[in-house]
């Protein structure tokens, strides 16, 4: 099909038209050509967004959540590019698996599905998989995460930065000294004392970041730092990047608002990894994301099925949704706030993550022959948030929660994956 | 009161009325035939999945002097061990007519959990929750301490004690639930251990030792509460041989002769004698861990009362 998409608003406050003809962007109407015009007036038209965190638990724990549903999920959300991450049954540590999850993902169509390949056999921090053939593979992965565990052994962090050299690969690393942490259940500090839940110390991520961050510069090589969630975890990466090593980072969108305190509740809603921090570390958070030390808002969307959340707080699992959550929040932070723009929401909603993990056709904003991913959004709309979102699993930390702004359409690859914010319909069974 | 499942859930005035209420409770439990009808038709159900002898007879005869019937579940041997969730085992208990839980549970935070999930509509009563609270410890470690220390006890708070809790605050539930209670009593709480084990943030009104021997002879407690040590603790580093932590952070004669002679000592059992706590300390007269077992009856009686009567009908 072709649109045309009338008196939208780009990030610098402008009017314009978006021509797409056949998947693309283009500058002016093929003559002969039918278009349907769409009214875009009082929506901002943001490149699609592209996560580079996304658990869709597809092979293997298909009761949490799937690829298509996953999927769905993510083009509700407003994204056109989601990163596959690796903890499946079995772990994505081969050709085999990774070319697996992105076959189903292009079957389902509904958002270009990009895996990440584990650093180690089985994510188990003993011996590297085979990461050349995970990118030379269908899948040609660049990004490579032990995420859910450390590689806390650090010949094997050395031996993983040199690597993955050979094919401008990175390792994103969830940074986690698993000895510091031993049995965790939420931050360390006031809070966890009262509760009696085991503290998780803050400079068990940031010991972490620092050696990697040394690593790094050593190997000359590429580190991503997964869900950043300190103080101290920002200002290492503020100074690692002025001394010019190449080191990128991520934040949540939960941990750009929630804080430790929701844990009095003991609702395992709130237990997450890394955990829930203090007011000050979500201050230094929105900081960093705004100046530029952090890179990305990822979501580390991690469905869970309810017997693993209907629980007392020490058996439940880790994780919480947020992939139709992430823009409202994303607009909280940097416009609503006054203290950025929407230049710099599409550059941590899409342009940074499309450059750091390599996808060209992801990112390019409104440049024409690009192909066409935009995400349409009003920042003016307000919402609840429910239970039920489009993931299948619902543990979901924003339940009740008023937010401004929504994602109104999505276009992958030319099409409307989210219209008026219903999902398209006619999408392959898988 | 719906449930207990935090001392934070009292009141002062709430917690001496319980304490005046075990008071007249302990009274029954010197009369020739110990029961009272009270609760009769109600069920109890002591839901333990820890091991835990004492506080579970404790609860057990508290039910039982009260005429309540009494039924003991115990995870070890059960479903539990099968794969069974607190969820479905509360469920089940319930299903089965229970109108209060007493739950003993190695998870912080899971009477809580239990009482606001909407699981259950049972009350819930915490009998001690991973290392949170044991807030029916905490109202009969105070009951002691006011029987022992204050001359007439009936509707007296603890304002102005002095109490010193030594071992592992960091992982005990007795001493959590014990800083709340004492404090809202208005006493002066003061901790004590390695400082492994005692964590700064937790922030006692009296203060932090790292010796015991600088504890006693700076603060000069009225009542000492000895913790129980656990030999995992010293598996993961905490301390480094019981040896050393029973020569720092013992009771022993020598500390025990060093206190004011009309201080008391107190261990919510059960003890590990020779390594917190010696023999002639335990056995001394200073010693009050046998009221504190006498007076658990009482507590937990009292706070049973306070649940489980307000709603007389039985039926409904």
């Amino acid at each position: 099909m072709n649109y045309v998409l009338e008196n939208a608003t780009d990030t610098t406050g402008k009017l314009v038209e978006v021509l797409i003809e056949s998947g693309r962007i283009v500058s002016g109407r093929t003559k002969g050509v039918n278009h349907e015009i769409i009214d875009c007036k009082g929506l901002y038209v943001l490149p699609g967004f592209v996560d580079l965190h996304t658990h869709l638990r597809e092979p293997g724990f298909e009761n949490s959540e799937t690829i298509k549903s996953g999927s769905r999920s993510a083009a509700a959300g407003g994204y056109t590019a989601v990163h596959a991450m690796a903890n499946t049954f079995p772990v994505a540590d081969t050709a085999g698996v990774v070319e697996q999850v992105f076959r189903i993902g292009g079957e389902v169509g509904l958002v270009q599905v990009q895996p990440i390949g584990a650093v180690t056999v089985g994510l188990q921090g003993v011996q590297l998989a085979e990461l050349g053939a995970m990118h030379d593979s269908a899948a040609n992965v660049r990004i490579f995460s032990d995420d859910g565990n450390c590689v806390h052994d650090p010949l094997l962090m050395r031996r993983a930065l040199e690597y993955v050299k050979a094919f401008d690969g990175i390792v994103a690393q969830h940074a986690q000294d698993p000895r510091l942490t031993k049995n965790s259940q939420m931050n360390e500090g006031h809070v966890s004392s009262r509760l009696g839940l085991a503290g998780w110390p803050a400079l068990a991520e940031e010991s972490i970041i620092s050696r990697d961050i040394m690593l790094t510069e050593l190997t000359g090589s590429r580190l991503h730092v997964c869900h950043v969630s300190t103080r101290r975890s920002v200002e290492l990466i503020r100074d690692a990047k002025a001394r010019g090593i190449s080191v990128t980072a991520e934040v949540t969108p939960h941990h750009l608002i929630l804080t430790e305190d929701l844990a009095e509740t003991y609702d395992p809603v709130y237990k997450v990894n890394p955990p829930l921090r203090t007011s000050d570390d979500v201050r230094a958070l929105r900081e960093g994301l705004i100046d530029g030390t952090i890179d990305v808002i990822a979501t580390d969307h991690a469905p869970h099925p309810k017997e693993s959340k209907d629980t007392e707080w020490g058996s439940a699992a880790f994780g919480m949704i947020g992939l139709e959550h992430a823009y409202s929040i994303a607009q909280l932070v940097l416009i609503d706030s006054g203290n950025s723009s929407m230049t710099r929401l599409a550059e941590v909603m899409s342009v940074a993550a499309a450059r750091i993990s390599g996808l060209v056709d992801q990112g390019n904003y409104l440049e024409v022959g690009s192909v066409a991913n935009l995400t349409l959004v009003d920042t003016k709309k307000g919402w609840n948030a429910e239970s039920r979102t489009h993931s299948k699993s619902s543990n979901n930390p924003y339940v009740g929660m008023d937010f401004t702004g929504a994602v109104v359409h999505t276009i992958y690859d030319g099409e409307f994956t989210l219209r008026d914010q219903i999902l398209r319909k006619d999408e392959p069974n898988v | 009161m719906k449930n207990l499942l935090s001392a934070a859930d009292l009141t002062r005035a709430e917690i001496i009325s319980l304490l005046d209420l075990a008071h007249e409770m302990s009274d029954v439990n010197e009369r020739e035939i110990k029961k009272l009808p009270t609760l009769r038709g109600k069920t109890v159900v002591n839901l333990f999945f820890e091991d835990s002898t004492r506080t579970k007879i404790s609860f057990e005869l508290a039910a039982k002097r009260l005429s309540a019937d009494v039924i003991n579940f115990a995870a070890k041997g059960s479903s539990v061990s099968k794969g069974e969730s607190l969820k479905d085992t509360a469920q089940t208990l319930e299903a089965m007519g229970a109108d209060a839980i007493v739950i003993r549970h190695s998870s912080s935070g899971s009477a809580h959990r239990l009482a606001h999930s909407g699981w259950v509509r049972s009350k819930v009563i915490n009998a001690g929750d991973g290392s949170h609270e044991h807030p029916t410890q905490a109202l009969l470690d105070a009951m002691t301490i006011r029987q022992a220390l204050v001359d007439s006890a009936l509707g007296s708070d603890l304002a102005g004690k002095k109490v010193l809790i030594v071992g592992d605050i960091a992982h005990s539930r007795v001493a959590r639930s014990n800083l709340i209670l004492l404090k809202e009593l208005g006493a002066i709480v003061a901790t004590c251990g390695p400082a492994t084990l005692v964590p700064s943030s937790l922030e006692p009104n009296g203060g932090i030792y790292y010796s015991l021997d600088r504890a006693i002879d700076e603060f000069a407690p009225d009542a000492v509460l000895m913790l129980r040590i656990q030999a995992e603790r010293m598996e993961a580093s905490f301390f480094p041989t019981e040896r050393e932590y029973s020569r720092l952070w013992g009771m022993n004669g020598d500390r025990l002769s060093r206190l004011p002679s009309s201080s008391i000592l107190l261990h919510p059992g059960p003890m590990n004698r020779g390594l917190e706590i010696d023999a002639a300390s335990a056995d001394s007269l200073q010693s009050r861990i046998l009221d504190q077992v006498q007076n658990g009856v009482a507590i937990r009686m009292a706070v049973l009362f306070q649940l489980l009567s307000s709603d007389k009908g039985g039926a409904e």
